[in-house]
């Protein structure tokens, strides 16, 4: 494929700082997910292994190594964070470190799991988040992209989360129509508000052409590149790899986003990771252009 | 893998006990209050962390006051923005809600600023350094590499304090830009403290505001957080009779959060009412 490059522009990719990693983020589910959503842009299933999920004994090394670099957070992703049977324990582990962040669909929080997050959450200095995906007000438009009678479910997850006195972000991606229109935005405050749901906060993720959603959709166009694009050190900032790195149970990636791809593998520690980055990914566009950042 | 900016920082001295001011946001009432409660604590020197403006009214008052009392003072992302002539005042806030508050609250307040302390306001250094006693403190607005980086209890990592204490060859930070004040020593004499601020409560239903003191005792730093009762009626009045916004003047009379929530993390926003 030959891209054109509008004049005036250069044919190289700019480079991404790391500027600190403040940010680790844990893929501590692999890939493997409860559901398969249509728009995943790592393609998570209940078969997909390509990322195996991470033990306690693997976080708990990650941790050691970022530790001393100044580490300021804590994100874990999936896959569903919640199939990972010592998950509890991990949490707990980190805990005592720095806050926590957890990317789950909320299937998987019971009244049980729930009330131990909230156990969790009090005993800890630290901020303990979880951030439950969904696509819509209601089943008709959540259940096509995540599966059959998630809906429920998922409200289920949240109401149960409340409950135990934690106040879940929800987070809702562009496969809903108008996702990031304020009038969108507002209804979807009221629906979280009908829920009873008193301090409502929610997070709108623009799409990642990547994975199924490539299927669902497109994936990203010829010109959805940053070629030839000069970083400014603001920009720069604002990216989500200038300030941490994804460790998943095949090594260091670059960001949360890009770790199907070869050439956001930076190595085995944390230590080959600190170094720029070339934003040639186009999904990197995204993050660019979008401003997406997967922190909350 | 260093993050800091090159800086202009204010080398202010050597002291025993100091008192620092955090965000004062136009409330010149709690400012006069802080002044005099300082004066009593008998206190070698009071500093302010910047963010004079924002939230209250007649900002113009409180800048007379400080520049009146002569307390050397640093910028905040307020005074960057003010005297930089910028549309917004960066307060780094992310969340839409948060944004449109944070907007009508620096509209008002540039339009109110007269041009002669905007421009001592671009006079002001980014970051100051002072010793107490024989240990070095670091004072910035939001963090030592970030003018309006927000760095909460609940989301600062103890091991991230303590490469910021390395990066910066100091021993304290001292700190504001979240409007609520907390302390953690990772080790003797060195540590984290964020004054808080005098501009409005600290989300805990009470209405009453801070500031911080720090000292060298027995070999060893204390740090206190002092409360400031002032007439936090008169302000709310004020505020009213400027048309600032309802949800701004309840925050003052009632003690907890009304705006600029989204930012809050889970502990903190657990600790208010919104």
């Amino acid at each position: 494929m030959t891209l054109e490059v509008p004049e005036g522009r250069t044919t190289t990719f700019p480079k991404a700082p790391l500027i600190a990693l403040d940010t680790l983020w844990l893929q501590v589910a692999g890939t493997v997910c409860n559901l398969a959503c249509t728009h995943c842009f790592i393609s998570c299933s209940p078969t997909n292994h390509s990322h195996e999920m991470m033990s306690r004994r693997e976080v708990e090394r990650s941790l050691a190594e970022a530790l001393p670099l100044g580490v300021k957070e804590f994100y874990l992703t999936g896959g569903e964070p919640f199939l990972n049977p010592q998950i509890f324990e991990i949490l707990e582990a980190l805990l005592k470190e720095g806050p926590v962040t957890v990317l789950t669909n909320g299937i998987l929080i019971l009244k049980r799991q729930a009330a131990k997050l909230g156990a969790l959450s009090e005993s800890s200095d630290y901020s303990l988040d979880l951030r439950v995906s969904m696509e819509g007000f209601d089943a008709a438009t959540n259940d096509p992209i995540r599966g059959a009678g998630t809906f429920d479910k998922i409200v289920a997850g949240i109401l149960n989360l409340h409950e135990a006195r934690l106040n879940p972000v929800i987070t809702v991606s562009g496969a809903m129509n108008d996702a990031g229109a304020a009038a969108s935005r507002e209804r979807f405050l009221a629906f979280l508000r009908g829920l009873g749901l008193d301090r409502p906060r929610l997070k709108i993720m623009p799409l990642l052409r990547l994975g199924a959603e490539e299927k669902r959709t497109r994936g990203y166009a010829a010109w959805e590149s940053l070629q030839g694009v000069t970083l400014d050190d603001s920009a720069a900032r604002s990216l989500v790899c200038s300030s941490g790195r994804m460790v998943t149970s095949k090594g260091v990636f670059v960001c949360p986003i890009l770790i199907d791809s070869d050439t956001a593998r930076m190595g085995v520690t944390l230590a080959d990771g600190l170094r720029p980055f070339e934003l040639s990914s186009r999904a990197c566009h995204t993050c660019y252009v979008d401003g997406l950042s997967c922190r909350t | 893998m260093s993050n800091l900016e090159p800086t202009r920082v204010l080398d202010l001295g050597s002291f025993k006990r100091v008192a620092f001011f955090g965000g004062i946001y136009s409330n010149h009432l709690a400012l006069r209050s802080a002044i005099d409660r300082a004066q009593a604590l008998n206190v070698d020197a009071t500093f302010a962390l910047g963010d004079f403006g924002a939230f209250g009214p007649h900002p113009d008052r409180s800048v007379e006051l400080l520049r009146d009392a002569a307390i050397p003072a640093i910028q905040g992302n307020y005074e960057e923005s003010l005297s930089s002539q910028a549309l917004h005042c960066h307060c780094g806030y992310t969340d839409p809600q948060d944004n449109r508050f944070a907007q009508l609250s620096y509209d008002y307040t540039r339009e109110n600023t007269a041009p002669e302390h905007k421009a001592w306001m671009g006079t002001l250094s980014l970051q100051g350094r002072l010793m107490l006693g024989t240990t070095r403190v670091l004072l910035c607005h939001g963090s030592p590499r970030r003018i309006n980086e927000f760095l909460w209890r609940s989301t600062t990592s103890t091991a991230f304090i303590e490469k910021l204490l390395r990066d910066c060859e100091t021993d304290i930070i001292v700190c504001t830009h979240t409007g609520i004040h907390w302390s953690r020593m990772v080790g003797p004499s060195r540590g984290i403290v964020n004054v808080g601020a005098l501009g409005r409560p600290a989300n805990d239903g009470k209405t009453h505001v801070w500031f911080a003191t720090i000292e060298q005792a027995q070999g060893d730093m204390v740090t206190a957080f002092v409360p400031v009762e002032y007439n936090h009626e008169a302000l709310a009045a004020e505020m009213e009779s400027e048309r600032l916004p309802p949800e701004f003047v309840e925050t003052i009379r009632t003690g907890y959060w009304t705006t600029c929530l989204e930012i809050l993390p889970a502990k903190e926003r657990a600790a208010g009412k919104w």
